[in-house]
């Protein structure tokens, strides 16, 4: 059994990371302007000129050099503030959105396992706020981020120890 | 009375007939803890009045094992019955005195219409000689299971005075898959033994939060498969689904009034988690909470006239109550810094929960009236409590050995069992209300 799931954590690793929520199309459902407008997790990588020319001379996003190759935020536990060494890294998206309106993102909000878990859907949105809120504050568009939390429901590391929770305590920034 | 200390891990294989072999997620019963002065009686095999084997060694081994399961009764293994009668005439109160049995049960099968079965039995008393009482209850193949479970349900029931939940169902949520393209996250529900396994949903996204609806027909639940949350509710018989709640943010929380008609939810569309009801009806929806603290996992009192629910709007998450039509909240929480999800008793006395305990997360009952919290499970990462039916059990969710499983405790802690599935995590077991079909006489 261990064995197994020692597999899946670089798959499930792999998939949340690149694939994040790419499969959601354009929400339909009713009044919720923010949600809607398709996520485009393929926008930031379609625009940029890695695809020409192998660079990222088009796009800060694909500079691997750069804060915004960063899209894992991680937080203490039980905690939704953001940590020190990750301020210039939300900061960074938060300036990358403001300089292109056009761009949406969504955030992603993430906990351990530990305790109940609608309490910890409450946790993970918070966290996604957290991050949406310091973007806002550089001069992001409220309509440009959608926020979901999907509490423990989506870890990152399985296993049950303070390595795999530090990991799973997370948000994610998806383009 | 036996002297039976407590039979810490003693292990009792439910076993698969190769009838069930077939339900290859079944769930198999260990009973970790035993109890002292839990009840003898024996099951004595059921006769078969037809040709070739029939279904009485069956149905008498599924009642044996559900009166075990229980905790309130030590069964008698068929190799060591001196005797196998099938009637009352056949009985010799001596063999099962001698035995310390001191109820005991004969029955038989007959052939009844097309393809149908006729099972009668008997529940006697040993000491006095007497039958307890006895019935024959007409039945079809499709349905033999759950007849055992009904006279598993009367033997209960006039054994202990309180009425059985063995003809009851469960919901969870099961989690499978080792790779990104065959992760699948399933809502099942079974019968309460575990047999039966039936995939109502299932996604690549998770499921959460199953809500039986008071006549067990229908379950709410929170799916993540449009990449935000949204609150479904399926009939379990047809299906069908309807989309109850998909507002911007979390969308989660389902639980059901007493009376059927409305939803309590969590959602967090103005801002942050609140608790609000909507009539499914009318599709009305009142919010009842308001606060800048995360208020979540909203769970009905009995009567319909208040709700309890998980905030941390004094720092920790703690249980509190508001009353159904809005009000003044109530903490109800002192014990601990952890207290969360909580669901009452169906008498409404008792709350169950998930409580910290240093470091472990464990599930306490708290009685509402006296205030005493009492933890009921070992475990380090336990949640999800839920009562069955009759209030003797709480099931909910452990990890052990990396993997996730149900287990299920008295209310009194003394009697600890596991259900481990064979594949997968399981999670977020619910146990069904009663039904029409839970006859309390056949």
């Amino acid at each position: 059994m261990k064995l197994r799931i020692l597999t899946i954590v670089p798959i499930l690793a792999l998939l949340l990371l690149v694939g994040g929520c790419a499969s959601t199309p354009g929400e339909g459902s009713a009044g919720d302007g923010a949600s809607t407008g398709g996520f485009g997790s393929g926008d930031g990588a379609t625009t940029a000129g890695a695809v020409e020319g192998g660079s990222w001379t088009g796009s800060a996003l694909d500079d691997p050099a750069s804060p915004l190759s960063t899209r894992v935020i991680h937080f203490d536990f039980d905690v939704s503030e953001i940590r020190a060494d990750y301020r210039d890294v939300v900061i960074a998206h938060g300036e990358y959105l403001a300089a292109n309106p056009t761009v949406t993102v969504t955030v992603e909000g993430h906990t351990d396992e530990r305790g109940s878990r609608e309490y910890n859907v409450g946790l993970g949105e918070r966290r996604a706020n957290a991050v949406k809120r310091l973007m806002l504050a550089q001069g992001a568009f409220e309509t440009q981020i959608v926020t979901v939390s999907y509490g423990e429901e989506r870890p990152l590391a399985l296993g049950s120890d303070e390595a795999a929770w530090a990991q799973n305590r997370r948000a994610e920034i998806l383009y | 009375m036996k002297t039976d200390k407590v039979m810490k891990k003693i292990i009792l294989f439910i076993l698969l007939s190769c009838w069930y072999l077939q339900a290859e997620a079944a769930l198999t019963i260990e009973i970790t803890e035993g109890a002292e002065g839990s009840l003898p009686v024996a099951v004595v095999p059921f006769g078969w009045e037809g040709s070739g084997t029939g279904p009485g060694q069956q149905i008498a081994r599924i009642i044996s094992e559900d009166l075990q399961r229980s905790g309130r009764f030590k069964t008698l293994p068929v190799a060591d019955m001196l005797a196998r009668p099938h009637a009352g005439s056949e009985v010799e109160f001596r063999d099962w005195k001698v035995l310390g049995m001191e109820n005991l049960v004969v029955g038989k099968v007959q052939p009844h219409g097309t393809g149908g079965y006729l099972v009668r039995f008997q529940l006697f008393d040993v000491y006095k000689g007497e039958q307890l009482t006895g019935y024959n209850i007409p039945a079809t193949e499709r349905d033999l299971r759950a007849t055992a479970h009904h006279i598993a349900d009367i033997i209960y029931e006039k054994l202990t005075g309180q009425r059985g939940a063995f003809a009851t169902r469960i919901a969870y949520v099961i989690s499978s898959g080792d790779t990104a393209d065959n992760r699948k996250i399933s809502l099942i529900v079974a019968d309460a033994d575990g047999y039966n396994p039936q995939t109502i949903v299932s996604s690549k996204d998770p499921l959460m939060s199953p809500a039986w609806s008071p006549d067990g027909r229908k379950l709410a639940y929170v799916s993540f498969e449009k990449g935000r949350p949204a609150v479904y509710v399926q009939e379990v018989f047809t299906g069908r689904r309807q989309k109850v709640a998909a507002y911007k943010g979390i969308n989660g929380a389902p639980a059901w009034s007493p009376d059927g008609r409305k939803l309590a939810l969590t959602l967090s569309k103005d801002g942050n988690p609140e608790i609000y009801v909507l009539n499914v009806g009318t599709r009305d929806l009142k919010r009842l909470t308001n606060h800048y603290a995360i208020d979540t996992e909203p769970a009905w009192s009995p009567d319909g006239r208040s709700l309890v629910f998980t905030s941390d709007r004094g720092g920790k998450p703690q249980i509190y109550r508001v009353p159904a039509s809005g009000g003044k909240v109530k903490r109800l929480t002192y014990e601990g810094d952890y207290n969360a999800r909580a669901s009452y008793s169906p008498d409404g006395r008792l709350l169950t929960m998930v409580t910290r305990q240093g470091r472990a997360y464990r599930i306490g009952v708290l009685d509402l009236e006296s205030g005493g919290l009492q933890v009921l499970s070992e475990g380090q990462l336990d949640e999800s409590p839920s009562f069955a039916p009759n209030g003797s059990m709480v099931i909910y969710a452990t990890k052990s050995r990396a993997k996730a499983e149900l287990a299920a405790v008295s209310v009194d802690g003394r009697v600890r069992q596991r259900l481990a599935l064979q594949e997968g995590d399981v999670r977020e077991p619910v146990w069904s209300p009663y039904t029409r079909s839970n006859r309390r006489e056949p």
